[in-house]
């Protein structure tokens, strides 16, 4: 039999290289560190379940930012028709995306429609007809909803960002998924209940009219005025926490038309409180809804929660200020979520928490199964298969090494599933070696010399061992790419897992028996 | 040392009467029981709705947390103790209807500390919640894997066993197409699943791709089994048990494969003797090998069970039913069908 002196030179390159790339990992478990200074500087993450954090998949309700501009156009519309003197019967948002203008008979339907079309580029502009009377009906356009849908996603998922940011956690991973979705990641120790609220709050501010006349007692039990609805204050309000309050449906103007907001202290008894302004557009509706309802009362709500409901006192033009029993961290809270305020809300879909100590637990559980397990497959194979057991023991270390190399070199998550991966790859690591002694064995008796033995051996059981373990790898890389999380962890153990066991069985245990078959003319084969 | 002897030579496929009829009860207690069950026993990654796990700072009665769940309106919610602890670790699942609110942790943590008389831990605490949205796409998704694996795996079987390369990737381009169409008719995902495998197996019928028709159905035959114990035992269907049941799959298909090998290497050479021979020697030839990797796998995935700790003791389970299936099933029912097959052609 030649020998062929490649085997040994690949295993040697190949259990230098995992090495390398799990030092860096070693060392930052050793001396505790956040990160590796050894080069390749490449490690082993832990997934969530395994270090405790924070997993958020958030949508963003695109179509609710659409129905906002629409809904933003169809007001600027009243006073645009009504500066430009266009005799109008009425005004209609027949859907979320189409507004009906009907006209009077005597109007004239053609300059109308110019002046509306000219104003309104981002709608198309037909002629209609509305119970037997000339109309115009805008239609928003489709390559403008998709705009708006894709802004309203950017702008969410960069708000988050500050967010997350501003909150300080460590390492941690946003991204887009899919047109609305946004999954944020927050490994490490995090108090979740307040990620959960900086991140999940919508910042949805919306200013509507106080029901003077509707009973509040009444529309808890059911009997809400028509076209009212039940508000509650905020929770954590020191006076008027959770008590119900009626409010007019109509939001009379929302977070978007906000340009500061910020903390303020009255001059007077020095609480804190927030002072906002408008932009031109928001203070000249500010301006109108104010000075029309002055001595009623108008509620602050954020998120569906009324934060303060002060009596308007005067007409106020540019600039107001909500005052309220804030403490210092609430008032500059409000102010934080104000200046952010999106216009579009975001829905938490999926949501995981894992306690740090729940992922050392599983951590330690994985490893001591994980020894056990090894302990005992090692023990069989060397009672069974005696000398040969002793190359499979340390084909099935090598294994472990070239998993953990693997991961790190691909800086890849390992998970709890994956831990379960690299307990099972053990058990079916040796199973390679197992077809091949057992070929050898055959071999054996029909007579062969212990060289030729072997030689065939590993001839006839390569093949056998490639096909089987073909389907296993098909397997776990359809898991790859259907799996989510913890799965994919799985997937990736299993994937290394697999190569590492063929690598192991056919190139280094099989150099180990040469280097003894020819190098050192061992005559008999301990099996 | 040697387990099996060399010689041996245990007539399998002259009992296969035997087997099949083992086969068939445990087939039909899995699919009595799942119909009983009114199909598997989604875990919240499926079928949406929250799950707790808390460790208090003393232990409590079951009864008292679930008034403290009914307190913040969360009826319906099931807890059970969970662990190996002091009995002071809980599991409960919350409904998908109430999983529209944002700050449920926080509420359910309260009401414990306020109506059960127990502190949460809160660097053991642990809160799953999935939306409906989401639970409905992790189904989708998970069964396209299960499918995708299966479909990816009879082709390799059919053009490595039977050197038909391009039938078997015709094959798979039309069961693809056969599946696409059956997705406009809008079927539910499990009968989508169903038609797919009918579909799958009037091909291998119609090819003659006997090697992949006995791989399929052991295949079939292991995840059915597996499926049938969690809805027997109640147990929950989770994501990583679909990892499982695709683990247990490919294998099953090692085992099946190894013993197709030695067929093929058999039929080669002593292509006088009869199939159920060859078959026979072919088993028997690899009955040591069959026994020695199912012993270290089952050792490794027991351990598992018992000490991986409660997260990963149901996906240990599967592992566990399918080593056992799935070792049985290269011996008793892929091999057989090879013969089966041979009779009705020849």
């Amino acid at each position: 039999m030649k020998t062929n002196s490649w085997r040994p030179i690949v295993v040697i390159i190949v259990l230098l290289t995992a090495v390398v790339y799990l030092m860096p990992t070693l060392q930052m478990a050793i001396n505790k560190l956040q990160d590796p200074t050894l080069w390749p500087k490449k490690k082993i993450n832990l997934g969530l379940d395994l270090q405790g954090g924070m997993h958020l998949v958030l949508e963003v309700d695109t179509d609710k930012a659409v129905e906002n501009t629409v809904s933003r156009s169809f007001e600027e519309l009243r006073s645009f028709v009504r500066k430009n003197n266009v005799r109008l019967k009425g005004l209609r948002q027949t859907s979320t995306t189409t507004i009906l203008i009907t006209l009077r008979e005597d109007a004239d339907a053609a300059a109308a429609k110019g002046l509306i079309a000219d104003e309104y580029r981002d709608y198309t502009v037909e002629d209609a007809t509305s119970n037997g009377d000339p109309a115009i009906r805008m239609v928003f356009k489709p390559a403008e909803i998709d705009r708006v849908k894709k802004l309203a996603a950017e702008k969410a998922l960069m708000k988050i960002r500050n967010r997350v940011d501003e909150y300080g956690a460590r390492e941690p991973d946003i991204r887009p998924q899919g047109e609305k979705r946004i999954v944020v990641q927050l490994p490490g120790v995090i108090d979740a209940e307040k990620a959960r609220k900086e991140i999940g709050r919508t910042g949805n501010l919306e200013f509507k009219l106080v029901d003077e006349i509707g009973d509040v007692r009444e529309a808890l039990n059911g009997k809400v005025p028509p076209g009212s609805k039940l508000y509650y204050y905020r929770k954590d309000d020191p006076e008027m926490a959770g008590r119900p309050i009626l409010l007019k449906k109509e939001t009379l103007l929302t977070g978007e038309y906000l340009s500061e907001a910020r903390v303020n202290f009255d001059p007077q008894s020095g609480q804190p409180e927030v002072g906002i302004k408008f932009n031109s557009k928001g203070s000249r509706i500010f301006a109108d809804v104010t000075e029309k309802n002055i001595n009623k009362r108008l509620a602050i709500v954020l998120d569906g929660e009324v934060y303060s409901a002060p009596t308007i006192q005067s007409k106020i033009v540019g600039s107001g200020r909500i005052t309220g029993n804030y403490t210092d961290e609430s008032a500059k809270s409000l102010a934080l979520i104000l200046r952010e305020a999106f216009p579009t809300p975001v829905k938490i879909l999926y949501e995981k928490t894992v306690g740090p100590s729940l992922g050392e637990d599983s951590i330690r559980k994985g490893i001591v199964s994980m020894l056990i397990g090894g302990a005992l497959v090692v023990l069989f194979m060397l009672v069974y298969y005696k000398g040969s057991g002793v190359i499979a023991n340390v084909a099935l270390m090598v294994n472990i090494v070239l998993i953990a190399g693997g991961l790190a070199a691909f800086s890849a998550t390992l998970t709890l599933p994956g831990i379960a991966g690299i307990i099972l790859t053990i058990g079916m690591a040796v199973d390679a070696n197992v077809l091949i002694f057992e070929r050898i064995k055959e071999e054996l008796r029909l007579g062969k010399t212990a060289l030729a033995a072997v030689d065939s051996g590993y001839e006839r059981a390569s093949l056998t061992i490639l096909d089987a373990n073909v389907t296993t790898l098909i397997a776990a890389l359809v898991l790859f790419q259907f799996g989510s999380g913890p799965v994919k962890g799985f997937a990736v153990t299993l994937s290394l897992g697999v190569l590492s066991s063929l690598f192991t069985a056919l190139i280094l245990s099989r150099s180990i028996f040469e280097y003894f078959l020819v190098k050192r003319k061992v005559r008999r084969v301990s099996i | 040392m040697q387990i099996i002897k060399p010689d041996v030579n245990i007539n399998f496929v002259g009992r296969r009467k035997i087997a099949y009829g083992l086969s068939l009860v445990m087939i039909l207690s899995s699919i009595i029981s799942l119909v009983a069950h009114g199909g598997p026993k989604y875990g919240i990654d499926f079928s949406g709705g929250a799950e707790v796990l808390a460790q208090l700072d003393q232990p409590v009665p079951i009864e008292a947390i679930k008034s403290a769940l009914d307190a913040i309106g969360l009826e319906g919610s099931s807890v059970q103790a969970y662990g190996e602890g002091k009995g002071d670790n809980y599991r409960i699942l919350v409904s998908s209807k109430y999983t529209d609110s944002a700050d449920l942790s926080t509420r359910i943590k309260e009401s414990i500390a306020a109506n059960a008389g127990a502190e949460v831990i809160d660097s053991s605490f642990s809160f799953e919640m999935v939306g409906p949205q989401v639970g409905r796409d992790l189904r989708e998704k998970a069964l396209m894997a299960m499918f995708f694996a299966l479909l990816f795996i009879t082709v390799y079987i059919s053009g490595r066993f039977e050197l038909k390369w391009l039938i078997s990737a015709v094959m798979a381009l039309a069961l693809a197409f056969a599946v696409y169409a059956l997705n406009l008719l809008e079927l539910s995902i499990p009968a989508l699943m169903a038609a797919a495998l009918v579909v799958t197996l009037i091909l291998f019928y119609v090819l003659n791709l006997k090697y992949a028709m006995g791989a399929i159905v052991a295949l079939v035959h292991d995840v059915t089994i597996t499926v049938g114990l969690f809805s027997i035992f109640g147990k929950e269907f989770t994501l990583p048990i679909i990892a499982a049941l695709l683990t247990i799959i490919g294998y099953s298909l090692n085992d099946t494969i190894i013993v197709f090998d030695r067929i093929r290497e058999n039929l080669r050479k002593h292509h006088r003797k009869p199939l159920q021979t060859i078959i026979n020697k072919s088993v028997n030839e690899t009955l040591n090998r069959t026994i020695l990797t199912s012993m270290t796998t089952l050792m490794v995935v027991i351990i598992l069970f018992f000490m991986g700790g409660g997260i990963i003791h149901d996906f240990a389970f599967a592992l566990i039913v399918g080593v056992l299936v799935g070792t049985y099933s290269s011996i008793f029912v892929a091999s057989p069908i090879l013969l089966a097959w041979q009779r009705r052609s020849g």
